[in-house]
């Protein structure tokens, strides 16, 4: 496939891994935020091409992780109920709420459709006048324009019978309150690709710029995510800390504007609860009053708080890049894909699914 | 869950701004895509979808970029300083 095969090549692979080696002198801590980027890290084992030096961490970018276990626990609430048909990303499915997740409603005969965009719950509402409809619209800024695109298209349609549970999250909130951690190690950031072909680069100049940490804005393919981290320790090793775009072929400085009017048009920005980490302020979008109509925790409230069952799952700190998946005691032995106990082993965006997956259990 | 494939558009509907439908052929296989957020797409354009919605349009200069880089890394091997 064009813009895919060629950015596997493992020569090419090999060559930039290389240049890597000859201009580190330091150890140096990157992280990737996007979870495309560390499945597609875990997938070609790119940690393995890397020198020594050189260590990754994996950040919070998989809404699956950080969906709070309060608005799994609605999702579960609402799908039970029996004029409902829940429609949801496939991977919602399995992510554990405080007492059971979704498929586990599914299986005692809730109707929960998976839908591979949000435009695909208009047109099941449309078949089921009858029902009530409701979509879990999560997703970072790249899945917002087509979430607020259907909930636009529904108020223009008229619709009734059709809500959404909304759980968007923003990067940008979230990368500073991981570098304001005094825990954090963090050096440089992979920016998320896709993120900024929606919302364009400049929103990370001013966190360049206060953290003095170099920011490359990187693509989700082997070559990509090695020159990312190139540019990136070429920065460092230069005590530079400036926004690069690695992406260029997708990414614009300024974003998509037409996307982010639709954005700004039917959402507003909010505090939201990330999993693992705690409230974020500023960190999500909400509806605007004017499509409140549309929101499902209105139309069928309930309340659900965001204590987790105490576990021995650690995956708020591997979101958080304090640990790696294959520090926690439960990864690979009580804790798989078949049976997560933590959001990070459902998605294969998670970090801990992604090594599942691809690096043997030691 | 960012996940989004390059496809090229093969094909476009212009009714609804909102609903501009396009064909876009991912490898051989052909979806259709929401075009609303990339106006100016053509047909011959590669476009990146996200769930059903194409969200930017490639740049074949800059994609080069990544080739140019290596071929200078290799220079600088091959005639060191």
């Amino acid at each position: 496939m064009k813009y895919v095969d060629e950015y596997r090549n493992e020569k090419h692979a090999r060559r930039i891994a290389s240049a890597i080696s000859e201009c580190v002198t330091r150890r140096w801590t990157l992280m990737e935020i996007c979870g495309g980027q560390t499945h597609a890290i875990a997938k070609y084992n790119l940690q393995e091409l890397l020198p020594d030096k050189i260590s990754l961490l994996h950040g919070p970018g998989c809404p699956v992780c950080v969906t709070p276990v309060s608005l799994i626990d609605k999702a579960v609430y609402m799908a039970a109920q029996p004029n409902v048909i829940f429609c949801s990303f496939g991977d919602m499915l399995r992510v554990p709420g405080s007492t059971e997740d979704l498929l586990s409603v599914k299986s005692r005969g809730g109707d929960i459709r998976i839908v591979y965009s949000p435009m695909d719950t208009l047109k099941i509402a449309k078949d089921n006048p009858q029902k009530e409809v409701v979509f879990f619209a999560i997703g970072f800024e790249t899945t917002a324009p087509a979430n607020a695109m259907a909930i636009k298209k529904a108020k223009l349609d008229g619709m009734r019978n059709i809500s959404f549970l909304v759980s968007q999250v923003l990067v940008p909130p979230a990368v500073k309150c991981l570098l304001d951690s005094p825990e954090n190690c963090v050096q440089g950031l992979l920016a998320a690709g896709h993120v900024c072909a929606i919302m364009g680069t400049e929103e990370y100049q001013p966190i360049a710029k206060d953290y003095h940490i170099p920011i490359v804005v990187t693509g989700f393919e082997p070559l990509d995510i090695l020159q990312g981290i190139y540019l990136c320790v070429k920065q460092l090793e230069e005590g530079r800390s400036e926004v690069e775009n690695q992406y260029l072929r997708a990414v614009r400085k300024a974003g998509n504007a037409s996307a982010q009017n639709i954005i700004q048009e039917v959402f507003e920005i909010i505090p939201r609860q990330w999993r693992g980490i705690g409230e974020i302020a500023q960190s999500g979008l909400g509806l605007k009053k004017t499509y409140a109509f549309y929101d499902a925790e209105k139309k069928f409230p309930c309340e659900f708080d965001d204590r987790e069952k105490s576990s021995e799952c650690i995956s708020g700190l591997v979101l958080q890049g304090i640990k790696k998946p294959n520090e926690c005691s439960a990864f690979g032995k009580s804790c798989t894909p078949e049976s997560p106990l933590g959001a990070t082993m459902v998605s294969t965006e998670g970090a801990c699914a992604a090594y599942y997956r691809y690096q043997p259990v030691s | 869950m960012c996940l989004a494939v390059p496809g090229k558009v093969t094909k476009i509907s212009s009714a609804d701004p909102l609903m501009k439908i396009g064909q876009v052929n991912f490898g051989g296989i052909v979806k259709e895509v929401n075009l609303a957020y990339v106006p100016e797409a053509k047909i011959g354009d590669y476009v990146i979808v996200h769930v059903g919605f194409a969200i930017s349009i490639l740049d074949e200069e800059e994609a080069q970029r990544i080739f140019d880089t290596l071929d200078q890394l290799d220079n600088i091997q091959d005639h060191p300083l």
